[in-house]
């Protein structure tokens, strides 16, 4: 066979299906392209600092010591959903790994317990359903009865449509509770992780003590999309990114994968309570 | 048989009942109180004090304009940060002086604006809600004609929500819907269908806690009068932590019958 016989399509595909998918990364913020194994072990870009999009059981191995997780089962009842609407959970709940948008437990973190909230994009762009919501109220009521800071991470395109008006009454439940706990003077402090918006944005991720976010994380209640249909202008290109809102004043610190562990426990330490600390 | 899109049609409707009307109208020495101390005054959103009755109580509400240049200034009814941080600071003044508030909701939705993101929109809203829940005076809202999305609830966490007959109380627009999920704004109109926005349905979820006849003049204004003033009685009898443990086990409840152990 001479040596410049071109290789037929099928022996092109059986090669082709041999190269790992998801060799190359491309930052989504600076748009640099990188071998994969180039990303920092924290899924970051080694240029711009962005953190990649986070299943929410990585965050809560890359956090956590321990970690039991609360109500992992819950879903929504059959009887308030439609098939399309299942088809749509059932695809999310094999992309994430998790039944629903938000993973919550008790966990310990350099020692400390506290209660965790980590919210997933990979489930329906971590929107707020009414599972979501119970399960958030459920872990800041546990938080209140055993006096545990609350750390929640989150990501979220909103409010979930497909369960309208209780999707939207979520935000008034969890920030109920958050009220509750607040006035056990107990600790909540947020991490604003890529993209945190919409009905999230307009409550519990507004509400704490302690307002984290990520590098270049986007962060916003009205998206750019509904800002340039309905006025016809095209907001700057950082006009929601946590840069711009700790020059605004809506952001204690953006702290990097790399230390958020370091920086929370640290957060925990200084608000042991005094009953706890003997 | 009137379709729900009816419903938001008459909803959105220029003959809507006006807020500085229906503050005329319900309200007696009622006095406008400007500005969030902050930052500035929006006009979308009316507030002040006045008597109901003869309870002296504290009036929020959004307002969409009656003329062009003032439902320009006003947005349309769509609040900046600036307007929910004045309901803000006027609640906090109702609680101090133990006076109930009433709030009249009539807006699409916060203001989607490049300079109410810079202001905090997101920050705002979530305070005024974190504020309504925890409000310890009664706190009744009326939704009059739209109740569009966080903007609306912003103003509607208190211990009962009423709704006009021709109103409407969604997540987001119905054009907003089905271009989203259909990608096609047109198809609003069957979206209004599939979205429970109506007065009935909301009412059937268990979401708001009455439906009022629509008002469209001063006789009807007196009704409503009436069931406030009623309704405000009761609520202010109740001793403040019973009343604060009823509006807990409200917000508490929504959407937990539809949940189940996999």
């Amino acid at each position: 066979m001479s040596k410049f016989n071109q290789s037929d399509r099928q022996q092109l595909a059986a090669r082709m299906d041999k190269i790992p998918d998801n060799l190359y990364v491309k930052c989504p913020f600076c748009g640099e392209v990188y071998y994969h194994a180039e990303l920092t072990v924290y899924d970051e870009c080694p240029l711009c600092g962005y953190g990649m999009r986070m299943g929410a059981l990585e965050r809560v191995a890359m956090l956590t010591d321990e970690a039991t997780a609360i109500n992992p089962d819950l879903v929504v009842d059959a009887a308030v959903t439609d098939a399309a609407y299942q088809q749509k959970l059932a695809r999310a709940q094999a992309n994430s790994g998790i039944k629903e948008s938000v993973w919550t437990g008790c966990v310990r973190m350099g020692g400390y317990p506290a209660a965790l909230g980590v919210m997933d994009t990979h489930f329906m762009m971590g929107s707020l359903g009414r599972v979501a919501g119970e399960k958030l109220a459920r872990l800041f009521e546990v938080a209140t009865t055993r006096k545990l800071p609350v750390i929640l991470y989150t990501a979220s395109g909103g409010a979930r449509m497909q369960e309208g008006l209780f999707s939207l009454m979520q935000m008034a439940k969890v920030s109920q509770a958050v009220a509750d706990h607040a006035r056990a003077g107990l600790l909540y402090a947020v991490m604003l992780t890529d993209p945190t918006t919409g009905g999230v944005t307009a409550s519990f991720a507004m509400e704490a003590d302690i307002t984290l976010a990520e590098p270049h994380a986007l962060v916003g209640f009205t998206g750019r999309r509904v800002i340039q249909q309905t006025l016809h202008v095209d907001p700057p290109r950082d006009f929601q990114r946590a840069e711009t809102l700790l020059h605004n004043g809506f952001v204690d610190a953006i702290v990097p994968r790399s230390e958020q562990k370091a920086y929370l426990v640290d957060l925990l330490r200084m608000h042991q309570l005094a009953e706890v600390r003997q | 048989m009137s379709t729900a899109y009816d419903v938001v049609r008459q909803a959105r409707s220029q003959d809507k009942a006006s807020t500085p009307w229906l503050i005329e109208q319900l309200v007696t020495h009622f006095h406008e109180f400007h500005g969030d101390r902050e930052h500035g005054d929006d006009p979308a959103i009316i507030g002040g004090v006045g008597f109901l009755g003869d309870q002296a109580v504290t009036v929020i509400g959004t307002n969409k304009g009656r003329t062009l240049a003032e439902s320009q200034a006003c947005h349309f009814g769509c609040a900046t940060p600036e307007g929910y941080r004045k309901a803000i600071r006027l609640m906090r003044q109702a609680a101090k002086f133990r006076r109930p508030v009433l709030n009249l909701i009539n807006t699409p939705g916060a203001y989607p604006g490049v300079e109410a993101e810079y202001h905090g929109q997101g920050d705002a809203i979530a305070q005024c809600i974190l504020t309504g829940v925890s409000l310890p005076v009664p706190t009744i809202s009326v939704i009059v004609g739209e109740a569009g999305s966080g903007g609306a609830l912003a103003l509607a966490c208190g211990d009962q929500t009423w709704m006009f007959a021709q109103s409407t109380y969604s997540i987001l627009s119905p054009e907003g819907y089905a271009s989203i999920l259909w990608r096609d704004g047109q198809r609003a109109a069957e979206a209004a269908e599939q979205m429970r926005l109506t007065p009935a349905e909301i009412l059937a979820d268990g979401i708001v806690d009455r439906i009022v006849p629509e008002v469209t003049d001063a006789a009807g204004a007196s009704g409503l009068r009436a069931e406030l003033i009623a309704t405000m009685a009761e609520l202010t009898a109740l001793p403040t932590q019973q009343l604060m443990n009823a509006r807990h086990r409200r917000y508490r409840s929504f959407g937990t019958d539809g949940l189940q152990e996999q």
